[in-house]
């Protein structure tokens, strides 16, 4: 699937709810079953400093596609993270650096990526693409 | 719990507009008032009422618009004499707020009578505004910074205390109420203790006078500092109370205008207090909205006002405890109306996310006391802080809330 059919796919399971709190409860399921990163990988070079809670992320090459990886401490932001990871991972890094993320916006929930959340999503959502940017140049 | 109305509640809710609204189509309960309070409609026609009928510079015209504009502001200065309860106007020194009365004295006072060798006393407590500037000082000139301990009811080790104390101590500044935990602190023994050693003391205001009834000179304060915003003022706007003797060995702040007798280019001599440190054009129209942020909480009562945040403390904080895996931050003997918890296995942020789904405004995260969340090895805390306007069916939503926000982590 291209990254803009995930984004349709989520907008359309989001479709389902009528109340914040489904939402919500959807957001931190996801969070919960996100692997996650092992500690070891919960480094000060792999961290992405919100000023309530932290994201981890890493990432690396299989074969032609960029996949990610990645954690948070707060369960909320963790279901976000998982969504990101979900649209962006396993594309081309020409994919992923060209995308223009809609879903979230669509599915409520794009004060999250307000600056005032500070919760590291903004700063996660760029150094993805910043990832993807560094990638296609090697 | 029988509840006795120590306020008129219902009169009260009704001062302040933005109180009337709905939050994802519930209820506004406005629980962060630590952070900053709401207004009453009172300063809100004070602001409006000054920009209509009386703007104009101060000190300075001659008409009838820069008269009345000049009187006010210094009619709000007087009132602010009263409410720290400050022998003279002088000693009142109109900033933007609590962090630039205390960056005021580190610059002015600091730089110039405390040296290197000397030490510095704060308190594990402190905000960051009353740990950065005297942070900048010492490395500046070489101080050497002292903090006194925190115990685990959020108290200060006076003990501790006593043992910093020297006669290398130039400087204590320490806040009178905490922002995270809401402790009060013994500032009065805090003060003759540093006086005895002769440390002056810097007074962190900005948690205290929305609760407390102050008295600077009872209390034998150097310096207190506070901002209007906690006390149902307008943002921008704050006091620096400093001794008179101490503020005239003071060199100024800025330079500017406002602050000057005569300029020529060979020598400027500065004017008297307290216009020596309010170099250019004030924040004029907060300044006189201050004032009626002041006879707002006289009109009902400044013991009305802590008599009911104090029920609603004791309230919250007994229902708080029966949720199961919470645990209180914060259990000093004498505390105001902030109750900061934790539980166990929850991310604060989750709490506050949830929480201003279901309408209620909480305060999360480390209250830029970074230092003191680490003392009680925390990321955070969830922070409920109440002011008159709130009410115990607000707690109420604050507790069913709570429950809701667990069941949904589970
Ligand atoms: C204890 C304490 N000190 C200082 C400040 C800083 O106040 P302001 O931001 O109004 O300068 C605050 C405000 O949060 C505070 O709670």
């Amino acid at each position: 699937m291209t990254i803009n059919e995930i984004q349709d796919e989520i907008i359309e399971e989001f479709a389902l709810f009528d109340d914040w709190a489904d939402k919500y409860e959807y957001i931190i399921d996801m969070g919960k079953k996100l692997k996650g990163l092992p500690e070891d990988q919960k480094t000060e070079d792999n961290i992405i400093k919100g000023c309530q809670s932290r994201v981890w992320l890493n990432a690396h090459k299989d074969g032609e596609n960029l996949v990610f990886e990645a954690d948070s401490e707060a369960v909320i932001v963790k279901g976000l993270v998982s969504m990101l990871i979900r649209v962006l991972s396993g594309h081309s890094p020409k994919e992923i650096a060209e995308s223009e993320l809609y879903f979230i916006d669509q599915i409520g929930m794009s004060q999250h990526l307000a600056q005032t959340r500070s919760n590291g999503l903004v700063s996660m959502v760029k150094q993805m693409k910043n990832y993807a940017i560094a990638y296609q140049l090697v | 719990m029988t509840l006795t109305e120590i306020v008129d509640i219902q009169k009260i809710r009704a001062d302040f507009p933005v109180l009337d609204q709905e939050i994802n189509g519930k209820k506004l309960v406005y629980f962060d008032n630590a952070a900053t309070t709401q207004k009453p409609i009172a300063v809100i026609n004070a602001l409006k009422h000054y920009y209509e009928f009386d703007n104009a510079n101060i000190h300075r015209g001659i008409h009838t618009l820069a008269e009345r504009a000049t009187r006010d502001f210094e009619a709000t200065r007087e009132a602010v004499r009263k409410f720290l309860g400050a022998a003279s106007t002088e000693e009142i020194i109109f900033t933007s707020g609590t962090t630039n009365g205390i960056n005021l004295v580190a610059s002015t006072y600091g730089r110039k009578f405390i040296k290197e060798g000397d030490e510095i006393i704060i308190s594990g407590l402190e905000h960051h505004s009353n740990i950065v500037p005297w942070q900048m000082l010492c490395e500046e000139k070489g101080i050497t910074l002292k903090v006194i301990p925190v115990n685990d009811r959020g108290e200060l080790d006076m003990e501790v205390y006593d043992q910093l104390l020297s006669e290398k101590v130039k400087l204590v500044s320490v806040n009178h109420v905490s922002n995270a935990l809401g402790t009060i602190n013994p500032i009065k023994e805090i003060i003759a203790k540093a006086h005895a050693v002769g440390a002056v003391v810097m007074i962190d205001g900005a948690q205290a006078t929305s609760h407390l009834d102050i008295d600077v000179q009872d209390l034998d304060a150097d310096f207190y500092a506070f901002s209007a915003h906690k006390l149902y003022g307008p943002t921008g706007v704050g006091a620096l109370y400093g001794k008179k003797a101490l503020l005239e060995a003071m060199p100024p702040y800025m330079g500017g205008g406002e602050m000057i007798k005569e300029v020529t280019f060979e020598k400027t001599t500065y004017n008297e207090l307290p216009y020596k440190f309010e170099a250019g054009t004030p924040n004029i129209a907060d300044v006189v909205a201050l004032k009626a942020a002041l006879e707002y909480m006289d009109s009902i009562g400044r013991d009305k006002i802590a008599a009911h945040e104090d029920m609603l403390l004791q309230y919250a904080t007994e229902q708080l405890l029966q949720i199961e895996g919470l645990r209180m931050i914060g259990e000093a003997k004498n505390k105001v109306s902030v109750a900061s918890f934790v539980i166990e296995g929850i991310h604060p942020q989750d709490i506050g996310v949830l929480l201003d789904n279901l309408g209620v405004a909480v305060r999360t995260g480390h209250h830029c006391t970074q230092p003191l969340m680490k003392r009680f090895n925390i990321l955070g805390t969830t922070r409920a802080s109440f002011a008159v306007y709130n009410t115990i069916e607000e707690v109420d939503r604050l507790i069913a809330g709570l429950h809701r926000v667990k069941k949904m982590l589970a």
